[in-house]
């Protein structure tokens, strides 16, 4: 065991853990000195006009598109896509995530061209759903259940091959009904692999969304972005993509802290 | 072998359903192109120079986009295990920026380089140098301290250490951010490319679309994705083949 403590933390000499003091110390600095270059290159004019705006242009088109009601029907309609679409793709991905798991030959089949296509980068696949469901919202849609289908199929299948075989015996050992065995058994011991793939396959529905949108739309985050963007309104660009980052970032770290607290807890028996 | 035949089995009758659904007419050949029409298609893409040439500007620009991540990345990497202080400060954020959703900064990107190759590779760049440098700091700190203290015990100097223990021991560890690096350039560069409509394989898909040859643009799709398959299994291969046993 301590072998195993020391070898995640070589170091060539002996040398002081790193104070707490230190460590916010350098992220503060950090910040005030990335924020000073900003401000430097904004105002030297080095760069072509406002293509770096300084950062009170941006904090200020920050509050003018948190004021503006236009954003908030956008923002409606990213969150209707995102969470439609990653709804639908959570569920297939479950429902074929399972049986890849449990059935060693499905799995096994099925894998590799699983693994291929989530590979992919799942933008190209936005013509294709444009061609079946227009270019409105629905193909937004499509992208990002077809985003969000791929994590969780392969954490789902993971999940389901890592439960203790003890767990399924003392369950069977109990004459438990299958839909006790499902609640009982399968459900609390996975529950660690649905909270990631549901991080994960929600992370890559937001980035499918809002490509689809950036790509064609008529509405959402997105294509808010994309009209700042054509009108060269930069400053305003930068607002959105903060938006954006904020509202994705969040989620994320949200979501992990829930897995995190879930994931410690005693399974129910 | 069993489960190899099951898959192309199950190719082959995904396949047969679709052909069999556009030619029943229940859907329009104009949303499914019929599987049928993919040989022709493949041909065409060739004949009018959309396979070769294409595919050498997507992969030059990913090998670009990872030789420029492990120029700043293993450096910076290093010198995250080499000062605790700074990797303690900046690990967590650099676990951020790993999950957040740096695609979208594109238009940003676009306004500072233009339409060129140096978006495409930046954005590439971009997703390859975060798995660069945190694989790299865990490759350092993974180390076996014996091996450290054995070159202490010899009175090695702290670059000896590094040049002919540390590195050599963090090279498998590296190696795996590297190619998690190519993974990742690759990938964003072809949604970049279809998303500006420029550059190479991603710009293809975009073109057939816009051309409405739905058949050209489900081989452009499937080329794609082969593309990035090979490259997934070709350098998984690579790193067992290179690990110490």
């Amino acid at each position: 065991m301590a072998e195993t403590a020391l070898t995640h933390s070589a170091q060539l000499r002996a040398a002081p853990r790193p104070t707490r003091t230190r460590i916010m110390l350098t992220r503060v600095v950090t910040v005030i000195a990335v924020a000073l270059a900003w401000e430097i290159v904004a105002r030297s004019g080095l760069l072509y006009q406002e293509v770096v705006p300084s950062l009170g242009k941006v904090a200020m088109a920050f509050v003018t598109l948190l004021a503006a009601p236009a954003t908030y029907h956008h923002l409606g309609v990213t969150a209707w896509e995102v969470l439609t679409g990653f709804a639908l793709g959570f569920l297939a991905g479950v429902a074929f995530g399972v049986p890849m798991g449990a059935r060693r030959l499905f799995g096994d089949a099925v894998g590799p061209y699983v693994d291929g296509l989530a590979t992919a980068p799942k933008i190209i696949f936005l013509p294709i759903a444009m061609l079946a469901f227009g270019i409105g919202i629905a193909s937004k849609i499509a992208l990002a259940a077809l985003s969000a289908f791929f994590p969780v199929a392969i954490v789902t299948a993971a999940g389901v091959r890592q439960i203790d075989p003890v767990l399924v015996r003392v369950g069977r050992s109990f004459r438990l009904t299958g839909w006790q065995m499902a609640t009982r058994i399968y459900l609390p011991a996975m529950r660690p692999a649905i909270v990631t793939s549901m991080r994960l396959g929600f992370g890559l529905a937001v980035i499918g969304t809002l490509l689809g949108e950036i790509k064609l739309s008529s509405a959402g985050l997105g294509f808010l972005a994309n009209d700042h963007y054509n009108n060269f309104r930069i400053p305003d660009l930068y607002a959105v993509l903060v938006l954006v980052f904020i509202l994705a970032v969040g989620t994320n770290s949200l979501m992990s802290r829930l897995g995190r607290r879930r994931g410690v807890k005693a399974p129910v028996f | 072998m069993r489960a190899a035949a099951a898959g192309l089995v199950g190719v082959a009758a995904v396949a047969l359903v679709l052909e069999a659904v556009v030619r029943a007419g229940w859907i329009s050949p104009l949303i499914i192109a019929p599987p049928s029409h993919l040989a022709s298609a493949f041909e065409k893409l060739w004949v009018e120079g959309f396979i070769v040439e294409p595919f050498a500007l997507t992969i030059g620009q990913a090998f670009a986009a990872t030789g420029a991540a492990a120029l700043v990345g293993i450096p910076w990497g290093y010198l995250l295990w080499r000062r605790p202080t700074l990797g303690a400060a900046y690990e967590p954020w650099i676990g951020a920026a790993f999950a957040a959703p740096t695609i979208l900064l594109f238009p940003l990107f676009l306004v500072l380089f233009g339409r060129t190759y140096a978006t495409t590779i930046f954005v590439g760049f971009l997703a390859a140098v975060i798995p660069v440098v945190l694989k790299t700091r865990e490759a350092f700190l993974g180390v076996p301290q014996v091996l450290l203290d054995v070159g202490r015990s010899f009175r090695l100097s702290d670059a000896a250490l590094v040049r002919r223990i540390a590195f050599p021991a963090a090279v498998p560890g590296i190696f795996t951010g590297l190619r998690l690096a190519l993974i990742y350039a690759l990938v964003n560069i072809i949604g970049m490319e279809f998303l500006i409509d420029f550059g190479g394989l991603g710009r293809i898909v975009s073109e057939m679309y816009f051309r409405y040859e739905i058949p050209g643009m489900y081989a452009a799709i499937l080329l794609i994705v082969a593309v990035s398959w090979t490259f997934l299994f070709a350098l998984a291969r690579i790193e067992t083949w290179l690990r110490p046993r």
